[in-house]
């Protein structure tokens, strides 16, 4: 083989702005295996830690990504003539509810923060780091949650299993904020039934 | 200009009722398990007639809270009914269990904003960049809460003015010559402490109306506010110095 799978895929990467996956290679590599094109990523991942050069080749986002360490941020920003990306303190409890707690409603979020979150929820569109997922079968249909691909990129995630696992703060209320898995859905459920009886489905 | 008496400041309050009870518990240095109901309960409802002194929306879930801190007051006073006192839940609980889960979520927010986050800690390769545009319409950084200013103001007022009581009379001062003046001593001396903005002020409307303006310059990203450590002067800090060329449009 003339050029070998690993520098082709590094080629790729380098001319990309997001993560790329392994489906998103394979168009362009019709004959190789995904099982290769995996294993040729792990290895790239590889040579460029073991090189220590100023950026690194990220798992990020479901796929991979080269994206610069975080000590030379400031230059960057200097050459960007550019503020930092940043987040409030309120939407970034706001969306730390909807990662850890996803799919879920609005009046849910709103009944952890004890307030309104609608202008949240709108910045946070906007900045495509949620979505909405759909509508939930319940009277007036509200919206579901749930964070995008964007997020796991800002945020460094590999995928939304890789959010850091919660400590519990003395025992206290230990059943909230498990990340999503399959049981999460009845426990959605469940506080949808309490909150109804209180009338408080609207939108 | 007498329209401007009319002026009312949107400061859209991030901060809801649990941020406020967080506030009393750590200021008044209560176990979070332990709540004395009736400190805390009279306290807040100062705040809430503070807010509303000073023209600040506050909304229902304020109201809710309150309702549901007399609530738990009233049902504290009562007698215990009944032998099986064990069983009977602390009334408390109904606020220390969302105050709880309240706090770990901000723990989990902290954690998540300490991760190396793109375009602030670490960047990708930008093809096709514009990064100007895309961090127009930025959320306001707000480094002190609402209740820290209006403490910072109380403060301010019972100091020097001991016997004000809030009365609002149409003044010669509005909210935007407040403005154009604390900006321009910041213009001139870059930060300047919370305490001094209010040494010209004489009366007591004009300490609101300086108050009102400060927010209002904090709502729109004029000015960034600090507090290094709890109880220390809080300080206000242009943040309009470097991009002024782009925001003067």
């Amino acid at each position: 083989m003339a050029k070998s799978l690993k520098l082709i895929l590094e080629a790729l990467l380098f001319s990309s702005d997001k993560p790329l996956t392994v489906k998103d290679f394979h168009p362009c590599l019709p004959d190789a295996e995904l099982s290769d094109i995996k294993s040729a990523l792990k290895v790239l991942e590889h040579d460029y830690e073991v090189l220590d050069r100023s950026f690194t080749l990220k798992e990020v986002a479901e796929g991979y990504q080269f994206r610069s360490r975080s000590e030379y941020g400031s230059y960057i920003l200097r050459l960007l003539q550019t503020t930092p990306n940043r987040l409030s303190r309120p939407a970034t409890e706001t969306l730390a509810i909807i990662a850890y707690k996803q799919p879920v409603l609005r009046h849910e979020i709103e009944r952890l923060r004890g307030v309104d979150v609608g202008g949240i929820l709108k910045t946070l569109l906007e900045k495509d780091l949620i979505n909405i997922m759909g509508r939930k079968e319940l009277p007036g249909r509200p919206l579901i949650y749930g964070t995008t691909k964007r997020f796991l990129e800002v945020f460094d995630l590999k995928d939304i299993s890789s959010l850091p696992k919660l400590k519990e703060i003395k025992d206290f209320g230990a059943e909230e904020y498990e990340p999503s898995k399959t049981s999460s859905d009845n426990g959605l459920d469940k506080e949808i039934h309490e909150t109804d009886s209180e009338g408080g489905a609207a939108d | 200009m007498t329209d401007n008496t009319e002026y009312r400041v949107k400061l859209e309050i991030f901060e809801g009722p649990l941020d406020l009870l967080l506030h009393l518990i750590r200021k008044n240095e209560v176990d979070i398990f332990d709540i004395p109901i009736s400190l805390i309960t009279d306290q807040y409802l100062q705040y809430l007639d503070m807010m509303k002194a000073l023209n600040i929306n506050v909304a229902g879930d304020f109201l809710l809270m309150a309702s549901t801190l007399v609530h738990i007051k009233s049902r504290m006073l009562l007698p215990e009914q009944g032998e099986d006192k064990e069983e009977e839940e602390d009334p408390r609980t109904e606020i220390t269990r969302p105050l709880l889960e309240y706090l770990r979520l901000k723990e989990v927010a902290g954690e998540l904003s300490e991760r190396d986050m793109l375009d602030r800690d670490v960047f990708k390769r930008h093809l096709y960049g514009d990064y100007i545009s895309q961090f127009e319409g930025e959320e306001v950084q707000l480094d002190v809460n609402l209740f820290q200013l209006m403490d910072a103001f109380k403060r301010i007022v019972e100091q020097r003015l001991p016997d004000a009581t809030l009365i609002y009379v149409a003044d010669t001062m509005t909210i935007k010559d407040k403005i154009a003046f604390i900006i321009e001593r910041l213009r001139q001396e870059t930060t300047i402490f919370f305490t001094d903005l209010f040494n010209e002020s004489r009366t007591l409307s004009e300490f609101i109306v300086t108050f009102l303006a400060l927010l209002e310059l904090v709502h729109i990203g004029m000015i960034r506010v600090f507090q290094p450590g709890p109880d220390k002067d809080i300080r206000l800090m242009a943040h309009f110095m470097d991009n002024e060329e782009n925001d003067n449009g």
